[in-house]
């Protein structure tokens, strides 16, 4: 029996063959080529090695880590009462076998769900979440939340695949598991409440950026629609709004929320502490999200507005069903990254007082058990928005890649 | 006829909405800001508070750790809320000032950098990025201050760095042109010859383009002006560098920063200038690649090309996003705050708690960030406006 090589029908056809380039000569190429590339490379090089190696000693000798672990939980969800916790345990698994049913669902049609990078990234989850130095039962948690993830994501595929009109009702179901959220986190019905100034750290941090990008959503198309109008009063008060409002900085704006919203209202009626950032928060981010959207309106055509006029329809229906879907859509992007800053913005309510991520550390810091250790805690706090942030950008720019091809 | 004698129901006239639609909107604001006014009015009657701005005049009596101004808490005239709010204005102008020219410099050189053919280089300037604009601004002041301006050693074991620039517990220590009258004549002197040598370059330009000349007679005077200028700028300004007293002591001489300004600076313009780098590499690759293509293929060399056919092409994308993060350096400006800096927003809070004038402080406040920004915005626009495309 001879075995027959498979030729290729067509050499012509094929790609040309890569250039190897060893590498030696990749360096010589691109770090020592010319004279002065050869001296920015060492003069960098010797840098870093001295600054790492600095940070090194630093890091194995003198920091003291264990004041990380030691308050994972005022890190995580600030002051919350401790018997409550698996509250939050059990809204966090609600969270995975949601993110985790709408990734199958959305991915119904993809042949290799778990693919190589998709496993490698669990699996340096996993890795990571046994490296840390936190309690066992935090590591088994974390691994089980992940199977968890891998389970849902397989149902998910599996019913997408069999029920292909499930995909619409996955933004209903998030707010579902939205208010569920606030249940669990805020208790009543049945549940013990927990006042929000117990509520804190990175739990609050996220509470408090996905509430205000929601809220400002609406009143950012109302801005956006008012600056475009022709009717003179209506656009003068959208733009003073979005002017006044952008060019005043932040924590001006929620120092406002914090101290002057009281003086406004009647007696009696007085928001707490964490309501009043949160509408200091949306009244600023709408007027930036304002701006994203009149962007996207800008970039719809003429004609749209002029067919669905031909059509017949009216002014409020052409708006909300021809030309705003595609202005959104045209600048998802930009929200994305307006959701990123408001994200990072959270991080000013510290200033006033609210004990979100950054705020609880700083609470951490004025603990007398921990003076001193402000190098540990805000690299660890660093880190942490780091992760998210990057997250949410490199996810974004995934988002603009397909929506690209999709033209 | 038949229309006209019906009318056009009134719910389904164009014209009638349009006005409607500005009545209610006008009702809804008098509304809002009624009942607004109305619960405010209430409530400073009964804290016993009155409107006005006389309190401006009433003596402050808290220090600041820095003013440029002669600010004298212990003087009631000299230490009026007014006047300690001035104080605060020169700091936040003092650090946008030169936040903004050291952020663009940073900024253009990691954009420029991440195109640049040494691999590392344009690594690094993509990590700078990453890690610079994905940690809150506020994160990374509170870093350089808290983690490492303040543990910096103290003013016994001080660092020194060419024996030009000292730093400790006490601040930085730089450089800086010493005498103040010298100083005054001099930076004239370099105006007056910066103003000149733009006439001048402008003229070479023209000779060059129009008639045809080489414009070897202008390059002779623009080397002529480089050459004063560089040694006015050597020698004529008197740089005095900070040195060691004998025995153990303060430093002396040159400029001393404190650690607040520092990190603040430091802070604002490695977050911004991320940004910015990121707004630069954009600018530069929405230049088509023809154009680096055809000014190679006229035997222009690489830094020409870059400096006449990509960059005044790129400064048109790049001009707009950098008018925002302009303005959003000034506006970051008031997170000295949180680092102890007296800017013009933590005095006004400190005036805040000691008068319990949150309308006032407030309008003060929005006042001057506006004015600041527009001043911003505006000056981007006539820059905006000068280099974009005339077409026709």
């Amino acid at each position: 029996m001879t075995t027959i090589t498979p030729q290729n029908p067509n050499p012509n056809l094929s790609p040309p063959a890569e250039i190897q380039i060893s590498p030696i000569n990749w360096v010589m190429k691109n770090l020592l080529t010319p004279w002065y590339n050869a001296l920015i490379t060492f003069i960098i090089v010797g840098i870093f090695c001295y600054a790492g190696y600095g940070f090194c000693v630093w890091a194995f000798t003198e920091a003291q880590w264990t004041v990380i672990p030691a308050n994972l939980h005022l890190f995580g969800a600030g002051r919350y009462p401790s018997e409550e916790y698996w509250r939050l345990w059990v809204l966090l698994s609600i969270i995975v076998i949601f993110s985790g049913i709408s990734w199958g669902i959305v991915a119904r049609n993809v042949t290799h769900l778990f693919s190589r990078n998709v496993l490698i990234g669990l699996a340096i989850a996993a890795l990571i979440s046994f490296i840390l130095p936190i309690p066992l039962l935090y590591k088994l948690a974390i691994i089980g939340l992940l199977i968890l993830l891998s389970l849902a994501a397989w149902g998910g595929q599996k019913i997408g695949a069999k029920m292909p009109g499930l995909g619409q009702y996955i933004a209903i179901n998030w707010f579902l598991v939205y208010l569920i959220g606030l249940w669990l986190i805020g208790g009543g019905l049945g549940l013990e409440e927990v006042t929000t100034s117990k509520w804190g750290g990175l739990m609050l941090t996220v509470l408090m950026a996905t509430i205000s990008i929601a809220l400002c959503f609406p009143i950012g198309v109302i801005f956006a629609l008012g600056r475009q109008s022709n009717l003179p009063v209506v656009k003068l008060f959208s733009v003073l709004y979005i002017e006044i409002i952008r060019g005043i900085p932040l924590i001006a704006i929620l120092f406002m929320g914090q101290v002057m919203i009281p003086l406004f209202l009647p007696e009696g009626m007085r928001p707490d502490r964490v309501l009043r950032a949160i509408i200091g928060l949306t009244l600023f981010s709408s007027a930036y999200l304002a701006e994203n959207i009149r962007g996207g309106l800008q970039a719809i055509p003429r004609g749209q507005t002029e067919a669905a006029k031909a059509l017949g329809l009216n002014p409020p229906l052409t708006v909300s069903f021809i030309v705003m879907p595609q202005a959104i859509k045209a600048v998802i992007p930009a929200i994305v990254g307006q959701f990123i800053s408001l994200f990072q913005d959270t991080t000013l309510l510290s200033i006033v007082g609210v004990e979100e991520f950054l705020g609880i550390s700083r609470s951490v810091l004025a603990n007398p058990n921990f003076l001193g250790r402000s190098s540990e805690v805000l690299l660890f706090n660093a880190l942490g928005f780091w992760v998210f942030c990057y997250a949410m950008s490199t996810g974004s720019k995934y988002i603009e890649k397909r929506l690209n091809v999709e033209h | 006829m038949t229309v006209k004698e019906q009318g056009i129901p009134l719910w389904r006239d164009d014209r009638f909405w349009k006005v409607a639609l500005q009545i209610l909107a006008v009702l809804v604001v008098i509304a809002i800001f009624t009942l607004l006014g109305y619960n405010l009015n209430v409530n400073m009657q009964q804290v016993g508070i009155e409107f006005g701005f006389d309190f401006l005049q009433s003596q402050a009596s808290f220090a600041i750790g820095e003013d440029l101004t002669n600010y004298d808490p212990s003087d009631p005239v000299a230490g009026s809320y007014a006047r300690v709010m001035f104080a605060g204005l020169i700091n936040t102008l003092r650090v946008v000032v030169v936040g903004l020219i050291l952020t663009t410099i940073v900024g253009i050189t990691a954009g420029v950098a991440s195109f640049s053919d040494n691999w590392l280089l344009q690594k690094i300037s993509q990590v700078y990025v990453e890690i610079a604009r994905n940690i809150p601004i506020l994160v990374q002041l509170l870093f350089w201050y808290l983690a490492v301006f303040s543990k910096l050693p103290r003013p016994e074991d001080r660092l020194s760095f060419l024996g030009m620039f000292y730093a400790s517990k006490r601040g930085l220590y730089l450089p800086w042109p010493g005498e103040v009258g010298r100083f005054s004549i001099c930076a004239a002197v370099l105006i007056v010859g910066a103003i000149a040598a733009f006439f001048v370059w402008r003229s070479r330009v023209k000779a060059i383009v129009i008639k045809g000349e080489s414009g070897q007679n202008q390059s002779m005077i623009l080397w002529v002006i480089t050459a004063i200028s560089v040694l006015i700028l050597l020698f004529g300004l008197g740089w005095q560098f900070p040195h060691e007293p004998t025995e153990i002591g303060e430093i002396e001489g040159g400029l001393r920063l404190t650690l607040e300004i520092s990190a603040l600076l430091v802070g604002l313009i490695i977050y911004t200038g991320a940004f910015i780098s990121e707004i630069v590499r954009a600018g530069i690759q929405s230049v088509a690649r023809g154009q680096w293509e055809a000014s190679k293929a006229l035997g222009l060399k690489s830094n020409l090309t870059m400096r006449l056919v990509v960059f005044p092409q790129a400064l048109r994308v790049i001009i707009p996003p950098l008018n925002s993060q302009y303005q959003n350096l000034a506006k970051n400006s008031s997170l000295a705050l949180a680092i102890a800096y007296p800017d013009i927003y933590s005095v006004s809070n400190t005036t805040f708690n000691q008068t319990g004038r949150p309308i006032e402080v407030m309008i003060l406040i929005m006042t001057t960030y506006l004015l600041m920004n527009m001043v911003i915005s505006l000056s981007m626009n006539q820059l905006n406006r000068s280099v974009q495309l005339r077409e026709r």
